[in-house]
């Protein structure tokens, strides 16, 4: 009858064995890079700094966005109904597309900015949904609530971090080491919490706003590919040729 | 009593499944990024109200693990000191590492960003869990130590039943592995690969590949096989064994929860993986298993001879030495006691 015990002693030890085997290789997959040593000064001239503008549009109508259920945490639910801000439109304009400098810089290096971006945690949804940063650049993840989340990064090349955020006012600082577009965030707590960041090395980046307007400025004159990414309609991409001092205006037209 | 002790916590350790398919389902997982701490508390200190979300899952799902780990603790303890037969002691130590090691996946999985690798392994080493206080409690029934044959002892035991004994194991083996694709399934989600139901994209075979597709086509072909073999092992019993309870009841039992398992598997991708059926679909599955198991082992009971009918259920009313009894005659261990118990 000890035959029955070894038998349950053994696909114990073996599943164990499989698991920790198998988590030694996931650990390994994480990078390991150290972010690239950023130069003290922007390489582009000022005289010759050209500017693209543009806006994004929506053709079609949208499905309306998605009624948030909050029941699950009754601080969130007691700040009044909300829907999944997935297609946000405004004077026939786009918002929260991240739109990048994907091509065109060469081997250009650019000062990483001293001032961190937030991502806020607000009203159990994340301020801004959208946003660029630079590598190595500091972001500091607050928690305005009164309620706990936490801030669960889903990267592909940067490192993945799951963070608690148990009081309000709690900051969490980190950076990313590799560039990638687009990193995801999400709340493990609040399932509609949802956030997108561009990590780029360079400073040619911009969310659409208001009318689904864009500006990339400071750009040194040359030929880019500009992408246009939106969390539910994909990227598109252009080409796009600027002189010296030039001021460009492009349109993305997304269809749903 | 120790029996009534073991079946409350195989019935804890079916809650404790139940509520690891609830985090799975709900994909709460990560909502307590810490562990063993919930948010920097100390996990039994951590304030309900804060249970908000995906933490009432998530956090619950650690307090009954605590729970049952601690029972399990408690029974090997209680086994240890009062048990006479020395498999089922060694019973006991093994639900007791097993359970210690199925906490330490636990936290691991959480720490590691849930590794499909150890989401499985945890989701299969919590079946094995199970199947052990499941057999704790089977053997320290009275039954068991009588052998089935009844007070009145109209009823002698059975012989073997080789071919019984047979299928009842590789029954119980293939729901095991069935369950251990319904885990890869589950983690690596591909629960909705295969978004029809009965059919797979319209046909009966999946016109398109990938992983996820496989992985969501052997569950439902090892669902088949799991159907025919429970089929063969119960049509066996109704056969042969008609009069006998305790091969006759886990038999029926075992078709009841057949049909609401393919039933809640079908409901799972029809309702797009709502998820207190997908949970019921994994507490379910656990119990065929265990069920299955209760039923080989039954078939297997006259090999255990020296389990009794002698061996009474509780150690008090027997006349062989426990562990504990033996320290107190002998303190320095150098006597030989061998016993019937310990060669069973």
């Amino acid at each position: 009858m000890d035959r029955i015990v070894r038998v349950f002693a053994a696909v114990a030890l073996c599943i164990a064995l499989a698991a920790c085997g198998g988590g030694a290789s996931e650990e390994s997959a994480a990078p390991k890079t150290a972010a690239p040593a950023a130069p003290a000064t922007n390489p582009v001239d000022p005289a010759t700094a050209s500017t693209i503008t543009g806006t994004i549009t929506l053709q079609g109508t949208p499905p309306p966005n998605p009624p948030i259920n909050m029941a699950s945490d009754p601080y969130c639910m007691k700040l009044g109904a909300a829907t999944t801000p997935t297609f946000i439109v405004s004077e026939g304009g786009l918002e929260n597309v991240f739109v990048y400098v994907k091509d065109g810089l060469g081997t250009l290096k650019f000062p990483v900015p001293s001032q961190p971006v937030v991502l806020d945690q607000k009203g159990c949804s994340y301020t801004p949904r959208v946003f660029g940063i630079q590598v190595g650049q500091s972001l500091d993840i607050v928690n305005s609530d009164e309620t706990l989340h936490n801030i669960h990064a889903l990267p592909m090349a940067n490192r993945e971090f799951n963070r608690g955020q148990a009081l309000q006012g709690m900051k969490y600082t980190t950076t990313f080491t590799t560039p990638e577009v687009m990193l995801p965030f999400k709340c493990d707590v609040h399932k509609w919490m949802n956030a997108w960041v561009g990590v780029l090395e360079h400073p040619f980046h911009a969310v659409s706003g208001k009318a689904g307007a864009f500006s990339l400025a400071g750009l040194p004159p040359g030929t880019y590919t500009i992408e246009a990414w939106h969390e539910k309609l994909g990227a598109q991409t252009q080409q796009v040729t600027i002189g010296p001092k030039e001021s460009k205006q492009i349109s993305f037209v997304f269809k749903v | 009593m120790r029996h009534l002790f073991a079946a409350l916590v195989a019935v804890a350790t079916g809650a404790l499944i139940f509520a690891g398919g609830l985090v799975t389902s709900t994909e709460s997982g990560l909502s307590v990024p810490d562990w063993p701490n919930t948010y920097g508390y100390f996990m039994f200190f951590f304030p309900i109200d804060k249970m908000v979300g995906g933490i009432f899952f998530e956090h619950t799902h650690r307090l009954i693990a605590s729970t049952v780990g601690f029972l399990i603790l408690v029974q090997a303890a209680w086994l240890w000191r009062s048990e006479p037969r020395r498999w089922v002691r060694r019973l006991g130590y093994v639900a007791l590492a097993a359970v210690i090691t199925q906490g330490i996946l636990g936290g691991i999985t959480v720490l590691w960003y849930l590794p499909d690798p150890i989401s499985i392994a945890h989701a299969s080493l919590a079946q094995i869990v199970f199947c052990l206080t499941m057999t704790i409690a089977l053997v320290t029934s009275s039954g068991w130590t009588r052998a089935y044959v009844q007070r009145s002892g109209r009823q002698t035991p059975s012989p073997d039943d080789l071919m019984l004994q047979r299928v009842a194991a590789v029954t119980t083996g293939l729901i095991y592995l069935q369950i251990v694709i319904g885990a890869t399934m589950r983690h690596t989600g591909a629960g909705l690969a295969i978004p029809d139901f009965p059919l797979m994209f319209g046909q009966l075979i999946p016109p398109h590949w990938d992983a996820k597709i496989a992985i969501h086509f052997a569950h439902r072909v090892g669902a088949l096989i799991v159907t025919l073999a429970i089929l063969a092992t119960t049509g066996h019993v109704l056969y042969h064994h008609r009069t006998r309870k305790e091969l006759l009841r886990p038999s029926l039992l075992l078709l009841v929860l057949l049909t609401a398992q393919i039933t809640l598997g079908a409901l799972t991708v029809l309702s797009q993986k709502q998820f207190v059926i997908n949970s019921l679909h994994v507490v379910t599955g656990a119990s065929v298993l265990v069920t299955s198991l209760v039923l080989t082992l039954r078939a297997h009971r006259a090999r255990f001879a020296a389990d009794g009918p002698h061996v009474s259920a509780d150690a008090e009313a027997s006349d062989l030495p426990t562990p504990l009894d033996r320290r107190r005659a002998d303190p320095s261990g150098s006597a030989a006691f061998r016993r019937a118990g310990d060669h069973a």
